[in-house]
Order: structure tokens, then C-alpha cells, then sequence
């Protein structure tokens, strides 16, 4: 991703675009994408859950929330595709809106994340010193410890609710998208733009968000993508320990958390659908952080 | 007995976006044993594409459509893959142009040196001793210590000796050099090339040397090959090729270079017209047609074949339907050289450094890169500032722009106004006036950016500018640049490197700056993009009267736009003066040295070779420290007293020599 790949790294064929006016040439980071498989898997299990968030409770087959005490633990079959839990509600129902609520705080947590991480990288990057100094021993202070346990400590502290989940993951994962962005920004800081940036007088926050900040959205974008699939993760682990989705919301963390006492008694499929989903959003989502990393990295 | 390297009717093609683009269109070429053949020509051209094909390691994409390549007479094309490599094993070397990403960085130069040896059935002990011996032939004093070390311990031109000794340990039939010393400094860029003409000649080695200097080449080559879009255009004999071109583009490339004593008042350099053609693309009549001074309605129809058009026999081809009319391009621009004043008219002071210095710290110890430099330049002036690298040219003008600040004691005044040492301190007017182009505009240029708002940008925060004002001086400015505007909305990667360079002149140029500095601004260019952008400098100069601080490590290139010259060593002032004087003489030894150093075309006088390399700026030599490496050193003085710098009207020379007594021209 440095500058130096344009020119240096391209072996012979560099010589092919000598001093001529090069042909405004489609980059070929699209190319490489649109061809990708990884990408589009990734996008067809993100997209697919997007779709069930958005459009799930208007089409699915049972209402989520209805408790159905006759039926209750009833097996998968042609009335229920996925069966009924404790309390008789439809598992698929449940599955499909559940989608719901994770894929609306995971992305905010991570979008916080990323806006916090990439200003605190950004800074301590291009001001070094003193600001650099500082902000590298917190970071390491805070990624040494145990993700959950601040977690939870900060929601206890803090009172339980999503917006402070969104809070509490967003500040989490700042430092470690704080540090991607840093070791990125070191290397464009080194670079003239820069320089004569200086020279005309342009403040350190235009330096910063003008100058350096498109250079380094690369990193930023797939480090947004790779947290991302790690706050899905969380959310779900918060949710199923309760301390993160509360009922009655039909998320899967929280839907595993419920029944999972009843697995022992062979009710498999109370938890296994929902633990698949979360499987399959996860995956999907780091699909599609491989698929733009290969395409970035061309 | 066979020729070491002999190419017929070459064809090479590029895959790439899914057509085949053809980039050697029918070269041929021979060296016979112990011959050495120069190809030039500019990025592009083909001539890397060519040496790779020669060795058989084009990259994938590449491929040979037709044509045959003998070396040592076995038939390149026909060799399964184990006598390919026993071939390359034994027969022939080749020598790249950046050593450090030639050598593997984590064995030690003697393991990678024995490892030649190996390969040929020496064994292990005998292979060190052989490599030790090789070191010393290439004038690697301490061999024992090199080869203990590991390659970031040496200097670029440390490595590039290493990688010679290497590969011509096996004495090898052909030597293939791709640009060999392009990164060096001349001073040891001619050792370097002293080194392989010599183990040439004893080895009987033959040479394939690529290479966009001409100098390089003519000092190096008995023939050479002059390419263009991938078509040999011609082929000669160095003397006669070089002293009488027969094809308009070697006329054009030759006339490129700031002739010898060439000066910006003398009007401007010649340049090459338009573009070299896209790679691929179908041509009818001479490749060279579109660009060509003579070209005529059967140039732009019918190809050329190569003719021999020599006077002396030789065989000296020419692509070109009128080779004989070639010499006439000469007649028709030659200018009057104009008598060049000895000191230029004395100017209202612009700036004015006096006692900078600047001392880093790392790692404990305290290096001195500027030692107390007083400099004045005036309005409308270039001061030309030459050294090898880790003279202390760059950190002076780092000072000057204060992207570092001085030591203490030290004082940089603009117009008379003291100026602040860290550019943040400096008023905005003070910023305005001091502006920088870069060598590099890769790093220069942002390349998020399109070149319309890297041009507004300045314009906006430099000039002052806004809305319809501000859209109305871009335009006079990308005029001002030879800018096309079409080239507005296009982002740096778009652009040729002299186009970049443009945008970033443009850029520097938005504020109406009193001061630019320009650090080694072609020496990324190509020789006839090199003549356009020194061309408009001077042409913005002459217009506005901006003053320049000039880096370069060409001293054709300063000598062509100076007028005062200062010579920096380790940080310190070793000459100072009106360029023509420096030029001319009585100068520093030093001085001397470097001006001796440059290849230059048709230059006939004794090199002065520099012994080893620029000290370290850890432990500078004591008393004068120049005397570990001065051929004119005069005894226990120069090695106990810093001479003083001594004026003389506005000459200034740091030597214990007698001003009579120093070298001249």
C-alpha cells in the first residue's frame, strides 16, 4: 500500500508506461474484486441477512414474538421449517428477524470504532511525539486486557442498554483500529505531499483528514470490515451472557442463552439454527474483508 | 570462434489487458567475444525488455514471437531448462540496477560470494578464497571485513562492486549490465566503471550495457545500439555514432543533453517533441515519424530499413530514409555562443544564510549535517549546490524551507527579514515566498488528489484566491507549465513523470514565490523531458525573477542554469562562488574531482579519482575534512587545521593551497 509499490515493484512492465501520457486507465482494483469469489460469497451472506433485517418481519411465515404454549419444542417440519421453542414461538420466524438487532448495533459499534480509531491513528501518526507517546501506552494498555471482561465491566458500570453496548464496543476496538491507521499514516507522513502540505500553511487537522486520510483508507476500510465481524461476535457473546440484547428481542445470542438449557433433553434445534446464523454472518462478513484486502493489496 | 551474444530479428510481446502488445519489434545485434555494445534509449523504449529476453527471464507475460538469441553460440530458444541453467551458470552474468534489492539481506556478502563458487564445483574453502581475491579486484580494500558483513553495513557502491565481483567470478562469456550505476554519485559511479573496464579486459569478458547516460555508454562501448519503441533506430560504432548521428532521434537525444559550457543565457535546450508511441500500437512508416524534424509524407507511409549509411565502414545502420539530411538538423539550430560574464551582474540580495548549522542526535551520538554555511543569493538567481550524496545538500535546504530547524547561532534572512527556523513559526507571507519542488513528484504529489485541486489548493491557500479569481490563475498557471487543461481532472498516476513534474512546478509556482528550491527535479526524467523542464525553469525565471536554490548531482545540468555555485563536503562551505568561476577554476581540489567525475560526451582530460567514499559525519576527519580523500593533499597541515574559507572578490575556496597554486580548467 505505500507509494513506493507504483513505480518500484512492478517489474519490467513499468517500462511499458514510460513518459507517455498514460490512458486514463480503470484501476484494476475493480477488475480484481469483480472477479473475486471470496467478495461475493461474503456479499451474498451479508446481503442476504441485510435483506432479512429489513424485510424479515413483513415476510416471514409466523410472528416472532407469539407464544404458542400447545406447541412448544415441537420438532423442524413442514408448518414449523426449523420447529418451536420453549415457549411455542416459530424457530425460522425468529432466525430470520433476529437478524435484526445485531446488524444494527454490531455496524454501529464498529462504525464508532473506526471514526474514533482512525482520528486517534491519524494523530498520533502525523503529530508524533508527546501526542504519540501517549496514545501508544494507552492503546497498549487497553489491548491487553480481555475484551469481555471490559466489557461487561464497563456495561455494569455503565447500565445496560444498546446504545451502551454500541458505546462500550466502539471504544473498545477504537485502540486496535487506532493502531492499523498509525503504522499506515507513518509511512504517507514520510512522503513530500506532505511536506509541501506544510509549506502552504495547512493546519494539522486539513494535513490530517485532506491529505493523509484517502491515502489511507485502504487499511481503514479493511480493518472496518475484519471489526466488524468481531463485533457481530461480541454482541452475540454479550447478548447470549446477557448482558447485550434484552428480551424479548428474538437475537440469536440472546436465543441461544434461553434454550440452551434444553439441548441436553435433545432439542437440538433451539440453539443450532440461531448458532448457525451467527456462524454465517461471521464468516460472511470476513469473506468480504478477504475479498477487498486481495483487492487492495493488487 | 562465436560471438558472446548475437540477436536476429527479435520479437517480444506483452500480454497485458488481454492483448498482446508488442514491444521489440525485429532487433538485431552482435557482440563478438570480448566485445562491449551500449544500448540506449528512453524509458520505454524497450531496452530492459530486451536484456531480460537475452538471458531468457522475461516475466511471464512476456514472450518471444520471433526472431533467435545465441549465446556463446547455443540457441537460447532450444535449451530445455537444466542447460539453460547450466548456461546462466557459467556463461553469462548480469548485473542490475538497484544492488540492494540484488543482494539477499540476510546472509553475509562472503556466504552469497562462496555461493557463485559452489555452483560451479569449488569447493567451500577454496570458494572464500577465490571471493576474497575477487573483492580485491574490485578495489574493496578490506575484503575480510566485507565479507563478514551483511549487505545494509555497505554502501551503494560497496554493493555494486560486490554484485561485479560476483558476477564475473565465474568469467563469464557475456556481462550483462542494466543500468549499473544509476543510483550512485558520480564520483563513484566512475570508480565503479573503471572496475568493470578493467576486469573486462583482463577477463576478455564481452559486455551488454544498457544504460540512459550517453556518457556511461560512450566511455564504456566500443559500438552502440540506439532503441526506440522497441526498434533498433541505430547502430554504429561509439566514435563515429556519437560524433556523427545518422538517425534524427540520436541527433535529438544528443542535443538533449546541456552541452558542455552551456549556459541558460544562451538560450534554451533542444527537446524532443510529443510522446513516444503506446506500446502495441500498429505503426505504419518510421516509428519515429510523428516526432521527426524531417519527416515527410513517406516517412509517416513506408518503413525504413536499416541501411549502412557509414563514411569510415564499421557498419554504421540507420532506420531512416534520409540519414544523409541528419547532419543538417545541426546547422539549421546551432546558436551563437554568446560570451557568458564572468560574475552576473551583481543582484539585490534576496537571501541571505549565514552560519547555519545543523546537528542531529541519535543514538547518543551527535551528527554534524550542516557545519557553518553563509550563502547569499540575489533576485532572480540560482545558486547550484553539488556534492555527493551526504554532503549536506538536502538538510540545507530543509533548513531554508524550515521542515527542520537550525541550531542555534545560525541565521536564514528573506529580503532582510529574519526568517523563524521551523516553518510554523514563519508568517504566511514567509511560507509563500519559499517554495520547493521535489525530486520525486511520486512522493510529491498526493495522489488522492486530482491535479486541478493540487493546483487550487495552493492557489487558495498561497495566493489568496477564491472562486472565478482562482479558476482564471489556474489557467494562466497550467500555461505558464505547457499544461494541456485536459489534464485537470486526470490524478498523478495518470501522468508521465514530466507531466507530474509540471503539475508540481505549477504547484510551487502558485503563490508568486520569491525563492524556489528545486531538489535534483530531473533526475527521474528522461533526458529529453529533462531539456523541457529545465527549459521552463528558466523561461519562469526569466519572467519573474525567482531566485533558485538548486540540488543536483548533474553538473552539466547546474552548470546549464547557475550563476553561483556552492560546493558542500560533509556539511561544510568548500567553494562558493559565480558558477563560471567554479567551472573554470582556480578551484577546490574537491571541486576538481567532481567535475573530472562526469561522464561527459566527447570530453577528453585525466579523471581524478577519489579515494573510498565520503567519510561518516559521526567522526568527521580531523583538520581539513577533505584530506583523507584529497589528491592534493599537502602534508600535516591539512590533517591538523580547518582551513579558513578564504574570499577572494566574491570566490571563495576552503584549501590550504595557495590560490595560485589550485587547479583550474
Amino acid at each position: 500500500m505505500s507509494a513506493g509499490t507504483t513505480t518500484s515493484d512492478a517489474g519490467p512492465l513499468a517500462e511499458l508506461t514510460g513518459d507517455m501520457p498514460a490512458e486514463a486507465e480503470e484501476p484494476t482494483r475493480w477488475a480484481v474484486l469483480r472477479r473475486s469469489g471470496t467478495f461475493w460469497s461474503g456479499t451474498t451472506i451479508i446481503g442476504f441477512w441485510a435483506l432479512a433485517a429489513i424485510f424479515g418481519p413483513r415476510v416471514v411465515p409466523w410472528d416472532p414474538y407469539a407464544t404458542d404454549l400447545l406447541h412448544e419444542l415441537a420438532p423442524p417440519s413442514a408448518v414449523h421449517w426449523f420447529g418451536t421453542d420453549q415457549l411455542g414461538r416459530d424457530i425460522f420466524s425468529r432466525v430470520i428477524v433476529g437478524s435484526r438487532d445485531i446488524l444494527t448495533i454490531a455496524p454501529l459499534a464498529t462504525l464508532l470504532g473506526t471514526i474514533v480509531g482512525t482520528t486517534l491513528g491519524l494523530a498520533g501518526g502525523y503529530l508524533g511525539g508527546l501526542v504519540d507517546t501517549l496514545l501508544g501506552r494507552i492503546i497498549e494498555v487497553l489491548i491487553s486486557l480481555p475484551l469481555i471482561i471490559v466489557a461487561l465491566l464497563a456495561l455494569v458500570a455503565l447500565g445496560l442498554s444498546s446504545v451502551t453496548v454500541v458505546i462500550v464496543i466502539g471504544l473498545v476496538f477504537a485502540p486496535l483500529i487506532a493502531r492499523t491507521v498509525r503504522a499506515a499514516v507513518l509511512g504517507e507522513r514520510a512522503l513530500d505531499y506532505v511536506a509541501a502540505a506544510e509549506l502552504r500553511g495547512e493546519s494539522a487537522l486539513a494535513i490530517m483528514f485532506i491529505e493523509i486520510m484517502p491515502n489511507v483508507m485502504g487499511p481503514i476500510l479493511v480493518e472496518t470490515t475484519v471489526r466488524l465481524g468481531y463485533a457481530i461476535f461480541t454482541v452475540a457473546s454479550l447478548s447470549f451472557l446477557g448482558f447485550g440484547i434484552q428480551p424479548p428481542s428474538p437475537d440469536w445470542g440472546l436465543a441461544i442463552a434461553e434454550n440452551y438449557g434444553v439441548i441436553a433433553g435433545g432439542y437440538w434445534w433451539t440453539v443450532a439454527f440461531d448458532a448457525a446464523a451467527t456462524a454465517s454472518l461471521v464468516v460472511g462478513v470476513n469473506l468480504f474483508a478477504d475479498g477487498l484486502h486481495e483487492a487492495l493489496a493488487a | 570462434m562465436n560471438a558472446a551474444l548475437s540477436i536476429e530479428g527479435l520479437e517480444v510481446a506483452y500480454r497485458a489487458r488481454g492483448r498482446e502488445q508488442r514491444v521489440l519489434g525485429g532487433v538485431s545485434f552482435t557482440i563478438p567475444p570480448g566485445g562491449s555494445y551500449g544500448l540506449v534509449g528512453e524509458s520505454g523504449c524497450g531496452k530492459s525488455t530486451l536484456a531480460l529476453a537475452a538471458l531468457g527471464i522475461l516475466p511471464r507475460a512476456g514472450r518471444i514471437t520471433a526472431g533467435n538469441i545465441r549465446i556463446a553460440g547455443e540457441d537460447l530458444l532450444a535449451l530445455d531448462a537444466g542447460a539453460l541453467r547450466r548456461l546462466r551458470a557459467r556463461q553469462v552474468s548480469m548485473v542490475f540496477q538497484e544492488p540492494a534489492r540484488a543482494l539477499n539481506p540476510t546472509l553475509t556478502i562472503g556466504r552469497q560470494m562462496a555461493e557463485t563458487y559452489e555452483i560451479l564445483g569449488v569447493p567451500r574453502a577454496e570458494g572464500e578464497a577465490h571471493a576474497a581475491a575477487m573483492l580485491g579486484r574490485v578495489h574493496i580494500a578490506a575484503a575480510s571485513r566485507v565479507m563478514a558483513s551483511y549487505p545494509h553495513q555497505l554502501s551503494g557502491g560497496q554493493q555494486q562492486r560486490v554484485l561485479i565481483a560476483m558476477a564475473l567470478a565465474k568469467e563469464p562469456a557475456l556481462l550483462v549490465l542494466d543500468e549499473p550505476t544509476s543510483g550512485l554519485d558520480a564520483t563513484v559511479e566512475a570508480e565503479v566503471l573503471d572496475v568493470i573496464a578493467t576486469l573486462r579486459r583482463e577477463l576478455g569478458t564481452a559486455l551488454l550495457l544498457i544504460s540512459h547516460n550517453l556518457g556511461v555508454v560512450e566511455r564504456m562501448c566500443e559500438r552502440v545500439g540506439v532503441l526506440y519503441a522497441g526498434m533498433l533506430v541505430e547502430e554504429g560504432p561509439t566514435e563515429a555514432l556519437f560524433a556523427d548521428p545518422r538517425h534524427p532521434y540520436t541527433h535529438g537525444l544528443l542535443r538533449c543533453l546541456p552541452a558542455a559550457g552551456r549556459r541558460k543565457a544562451q538560450g534554451r535546450l533542444e527537446t524532443i517533441p510529443g510522446f513516444l508511441p503506446a506500446p502495441g500500437r500498429r505503426i505504419t512508416g518510421c516509428v519515429f515519424a510523428k516526432r521527426c524534424r524531417l519527416a515527410d509524407a513517406r516517412c509517416h507511409k513506408e518503413a525504413p530499413l536499416a541501411r549502412d549509411v557509414g563514411e569510415h565502414g564499421g557498419g554504421h545502420f540507420s532506420l531512416c530514409h534520409y540519414a544523409e539530411r541528419v547532419a543538417d538538423l545541426s546547422r539549421e539550430t546551432s546558436v551563437e555562443p554568446s560570451p557568458a560574464s564572468d560574475s552576473p551582474a551583481p543582484a539585490k540580495t534576496e537571501l541571505e544564510i549565514e552560519n547555519l548549522s545543523k546537528t542531529y542526535v541519535t543514538g547518543g551520538a551527535h551528527v554534524r549535517a550542516l557545519s557553518g554555511v553563509s550563502i547569499v543569493l540575489g533576485t532572480g538567481e540560482t545558486l547550484g549546490l553539488v556534492g555527493e550524496s551526504g554532503s549536506g545538500k538536502t538538510t540545507l535546504a530543509r533548513l531554508l524551507l524550515g521542515l527542520t530547524a537550525p541550531d542555534a547561532g545560525g541565521s536564514i534572512r528573506l529580503d532582510g527579514t529574519r526568517l523563524e527556523g521551523a516553518a510554523s513559526g514563519r508568517s504566511q507571507a514567509a511560507r509563500k515566498a519559499l517554495q520547493i519542488v521535489f525530486q520525486n513528484p511520486d512522493s510529491a504529489l498526493n495522489r488522492a488528489h486530482t491535479v486541478r485541486y493540487l493546483i487550487s489548493r495552493a492557489l487558495g491557500r498561497l495566493g489568496g484566491f477564491r472562486g472565478v479569481r482562482r479558476e482564471q490563475r489556474l489557467r494562466e498557471l497550467l500555461a505558464a507549465v505547457r499544461l494541456e487543461p485536459q489534464y485537470l481532472d486526470r490524478r498523478p498516476r495518470q501522468l508521465s513523470g514530466g507531466l507530474k513534474q509540471r503539475v508540481a512546478i505549477a504547484r510551487a509556482f502558485a503563490g508568486e514565490p520569491r525563492i524556489v528550491v528545486c531538489d535534483e527535479p530531473t533526475s527521474a526524467l528522461d533526458v529529453s523531458v529533462q531539456a523541457a523542464i529545465l527549459n521552463l525553469l528558466a523561461e519562469l525565471q526569466r519572467e519573474r525573477r525567482t531566485s533558485y536554490v538548486f540540488i543536483s548531482h548533474d553538473l552539466g545540468v547546474v552548470r546549464y542554469l547557475a550563476d553561483r555555485i556552492a560546493v558542500l563536503y560533509l556539511g561544510r562551505l568548500m567553494e562558493f562562488g559565480p558558477a563560471e568561476r567554479v567551472f573554470r577554476g582556480p578551484h577546490h581540489p574537491y571541486t576538481e574531482a567532481l567535475l573530472s567525475a562526469v561522464p561527459a560526451l566527447r570530453a577528453e582530460h585525466a579523471r581524478i579519482r577519489l579515494a573510498g567514499e565520503i567519510p561518516s559525519p559521526v567522526d568527521p576527519p580531523s583538520g581539513c575534512v577533505f584530506h583523507t580523500r584529497c589528491p592534493r593533499k599537502l602534508g600535516r597541515i591539512c590533517e591538523r587545521e580547518e582551513p579558513p574559507l578564504e574570499r577572494m572578490a566574491d570566490h571563495a575556496i576552503r584549501c590550504h593551497i595557495p590560490r595560485a597554486e589550485l587547479p583550474a580548467a
